[in-house]
């Protein structure tokens, strides 16, 4: 099989509830447990010999950050990546139309399609097996808790056949636990699929109103040039026999917020153990699983861990503790500070015995594959829902402080502690 | 004044004077320190509260207290018949069998503090007042104006918590009481020390009364009652914020009548402000301690250790790197790394807070251990 590998990785429209962290850094490029977001879809593609060619396609500017960042990708994996702009919003189906005569260069069989905020075991060898029994087209899926599920793409799955025999984005009501993973395994038929759907929105018609009705009643895209994969083409590819779902049972989880990126390094961290053992430090004043880069400076007498990141340059003084926390590269934490359930900012600075801490988002062990996201930052009262802190690029804390469950925007001083608060 | 007086030599001279304490109960309003220790016990500046009283009394000639009490705590008299020797004075036990208000208690106790062969005037003081207990002035003045009694006032910042006091600037007559003003009437209140004459037990009865309703109001009616205001610092430190706010008075008084007794820096430990450290005390490395704070006998300071206005108890524990600003640590007691405990906190005997916990306005009751966080005030049981 001849395959290639796409990554949609969004815009800076996109992701918004990852501000402020995606304030000035695109949120692909987001260190998780060290390395940026995306390279982790990289990695796994880049295990797979018969992928010739991962393309990334978004619509951030090809900034220098992201051009360094390809380099390094290449250079560490030996395979050809590249990065395709997309200039207007074309949705997730329309732009890989868009760039279809890229991703058909060299008549790949198949490709990967990936989201980059989509972060599991990508089972990307057992997903082309299963394709040679169930083709043309597989969607991974995972099973999440019955309240949960209407958040995602829901799909009703024929337990025999493995056929998506039903699909609806984002139902009002529950209609499977099966949940679409964001991850699939696409024939190059594909192309034909959408340029069918594209051709009859196009081409007036007399079923027009009763198409354009069914779009509008299925709210998908506004406008004729926006295709959705999940919205337009996998309600219509359910029941045609051509659609399979391949299920996982293993890791899954959505990166939306801050909350999750913290969960999700914190299971990176712990598979490290297994696939990078070399990166997990070792001092003796690390407990746990903790990555620190070669370039931060820490006090022997600082205590670090468990479920730490520490980034480049990043200086860490006396008897400070740092607990499933990530610190990003140049911050600064002062003597006897106390970091907890936090995500501190580039080059942020902590004042002497202040108190950083949030709320751990916490996932029901019970509950298979139950996400860590609370979809909307306020609760019914009014009241700014307890979740991990966070401190955007450049924030200054003085000294003995306290800020508790809050979000701060970057290049902010402040004078005093706050809980509970979003501080702008 | 000779440490080695003998007891029975004490009642019997001509001139001493003596002195009334109203002790009272439970002292509840500090809980959970006085579900341990009898409130007169509770160490005030590394001193039981009623030491400092009784050690001002004497100093002003009085070589009799009596405490009034509504139960009778086996530690308190143990604990005050030893002081009592040591001082060479004479403590007496007056117990309440049922609640007799604030005026009841001194007419109980009549045959203690005047019979036919002592008419002198005698002390009356409030065990949860602190201050500078200008007793000897209070006597001069009490003898000046010649009636029958007078009290203390103190200048507040919020008057309408207590009882307010309108009387003559010059002379101190006193023309009335208003208790907790509706409007702003003075901004004087009544410190609870009082000097009066025996001819005062007239105006009372063993029976539960009121010495602010039933028997001032009259005194003031006949000019018999006048007062002196507290020039110096005064609080009640009955429950634990005031506790707290006198203790700062307290090191500040201190640090002007006797500047030798505060903590200076040392190597490796940095000071602010008006500190009082214990000499069996310890304190770690890079820590930065006050201003304000207490350390009692034994305590352990942990190394990077920051605190602000805090009492710690004798024998507690505050281990590395933690952050504490008023609270009051409970004997025995331990604080874990990395800990943050502000905002009136006040742990009770041998609590145990582990690392990496916040306290905010929490009061925990003893031989408690904390292993979760209490961000808003609460009372943990």
């Amino acid at each position: 099989m001849k395959l290639k590998a796409v990554i949609l990785v969004g815009g800076p429209q996109k992701g918004t509830r990852f501000r402020p962290l995606s304030l000035d850094t695109p949120k692909p490029l987001f260190p998780i447990a060290g390395f940026p977001l995306v390279h982790h879809h990289i990695e796994a593609c880049s295990k797979i010999p018969e992928i010739s060619e991962i393309l990334l396609i978004g619509f951030f500017q090809p900034t220098d950050a992201i051009k360094r960042f390809l380099k390094r990708e290449r250079q560490a994996h030996n395979k050809p990546i590249s990065y395709l702009q997309e200039y207007t919003m074309l949705g997730t189906a329309g732009c890989i139309y868009h760039f279809r005569d890229v991703i058909m260069n060299g008549e790949p069989d198949a490709f990967f399609l990936m989201f980059s905020d989509v972060f599991c075991e990508y089972p990307l060898k057992q997903m082309m097996k299963f394709k040679e029994k169930f083709m043309p087209y597989v969607m991974m899926t995972v099973e999440v808790p019955k309240d949960q599920s209407q958040h995602y793409g829901c799909a009703g799955i024929n337990p025999t056949t493995h056929e998506v025999v039903h699909y609806i984005e984002k139902p009002d009501s529950f209609v499977s636990r099966d949940i679409n993973a964001g991850v699939y395994l696409l024939s190059t038929e594909i192309f034909q699929n959408i340029s069918s759907l594209f051709q009859r929105r196009l081409r007036p018609s007399v079923s027009v109103e009763e198409d354009l009705f069914k779009l509008a009643e299925q709210g998908s895209s506004i406008g004729a040039s926006r295709i959705s994969l999940e919205n337009d083409l996998l309600p219509i590819m359910a029941a045609t026999g051509k659609l399979f779902a391949y299920q996982s049972s293993n890791f899954w989880l959505n990166i939306k917020s801050a909350g999750s990126a913290l969960y999700a390094n914190r299971a990176i961290l712990e598979s490290y153990k297994t696939t990078h053992p070399e990166r997990l430090g070792g001092l003796s004043n690390y407990r746990g699983n903790v990555f620190v880069h070669p370039t931060a400076e820490i006090d022997p007498t600082a205590v670090i861990g468990p479920d730490v990141t520490i980034g480049a340059g990043v200086i860490i003084g006396r008897g400070v503790r740092v607990k499933n926390a990530m610190v990003l590269d140049g911050a600064i934490l002062k003597d006897h500070c106390c970091i907890l359930h936090s995500i501190i900012g580039w080059h942020c600075v902590v004042g002497e015995w202040s108190r950083v801490e949030g709320t751990p988002t916490e996932i029901n062990p019970n509950a298979p594959h139950a996400t860590t996201d609370n979809f909307y930052l306020f609760d019914d009262a009014g009241r700014l829902r307890p979740s991990i802190t966070t401190l955007g690029r450049d924030v200054t804390l003085p000294p003995e402080i306290h800020i508790r469950n809050s979000i701060v925007m970057p290049h902010k001083d402040l004078s005093r502690g706050f809980k509970n608060q979003i501080l702008m | 004044m000779s440490p080695n007086k003998s007891f029975s030599l004490s009642n019997t001279s001509i001139g001493t004077m003596k002195a009334l304490i109203l002790v009272g109960g439970y002292g509840t309003r500090l809980r959970p320190l006085t579900l341990n220790v009898p409130k007169p016990l509770v160490e005030f500046g590394n001193k039981p509260i009623m030491l400092h009283q009784v050690e001002a009394l004497v100093e002003a000639g009085v070589e009799t207290v009596v405490l009034a009490v509504s139960y009778m705590s086996d530690i308190l008299e143990k604990e005050m018949n030893q002081h009592a020797k040591r001082l060479g004075i004479k403590i007496v036990f007056s117990q309440e069998d049922e609640p007799l208000g604030t005026a009841g208690p001194i007419a109980l106790a009549k045959k203690h503090l005047s019979d036919e062969k002592c008419d002198k005037p005698f002390f009356v003081l409030n065990s949860d007042v602190i201050s500078d207990y200008p007793f000897s002035k209070l006597l001069e003045f009490h003898k000046g104006h010649g009636k029958e009694g007078t009290i203390c006032v103190a200048k507040v910042e919020e008057p309408s918590k207590y009882g307010v006091v309108v009387y003559e600037g010059d002379t101190g007559r006193i023309h009335r009481f208003v208790e907790k003003p509706q409007e702003f009437v003075s901004n004087k209140i009544n410190a609870g020390m009082y000097i009066f004459n025996p001819s005062i037990f007239k105006r009372m009865k063993p029976e539960p009364m009121s010495i602010e309703r039933e028997v001032f109001p009259y005194m003031a009616e006949e000019s018999e009652l006048y007062c002196m205001e507290l020039k110096d610092f005064w609080m009640d430190i009955g429950q634990p914020k005031d506790f707290l706010k006198g203790m700062c008075m307290y090191l500040t008084s201190l640090k002007k009548k006797s500047p030798e007794k505060l903590y200076k820096e040392s190597n490796g430990v940095t000071i602010v402000g008006n500190v009082l450290v214990d000499e069996t005390a310890r304190i770690g490395k890079n820590c930065k301690i006050g201003p304000n704070v207490v350390l009692g006998p034994n305590v352990v300071i942990e190394d990077g250790v920051r605190i602000k206005r805090s009492t710690v108890m004798r024998e507690a524990t505050i281990k590395s790197h933690s952050w504490l600003e008023s609270c009051i640590i409970g004997w025995e007691s331990t604080v874990g790394q990395w800990a943050r405990v502000e905002n009136v906190t006040v742990l009770g005997q041998d609590v145990n807070v582990k690392d990496e916990i916040y306290l905010n306005g929490v009061r925990i009751l003893p031989h408690k251990s904390i292993s979760t966080s209490v961000p808003e005030p609460q009372i943990i049981m």
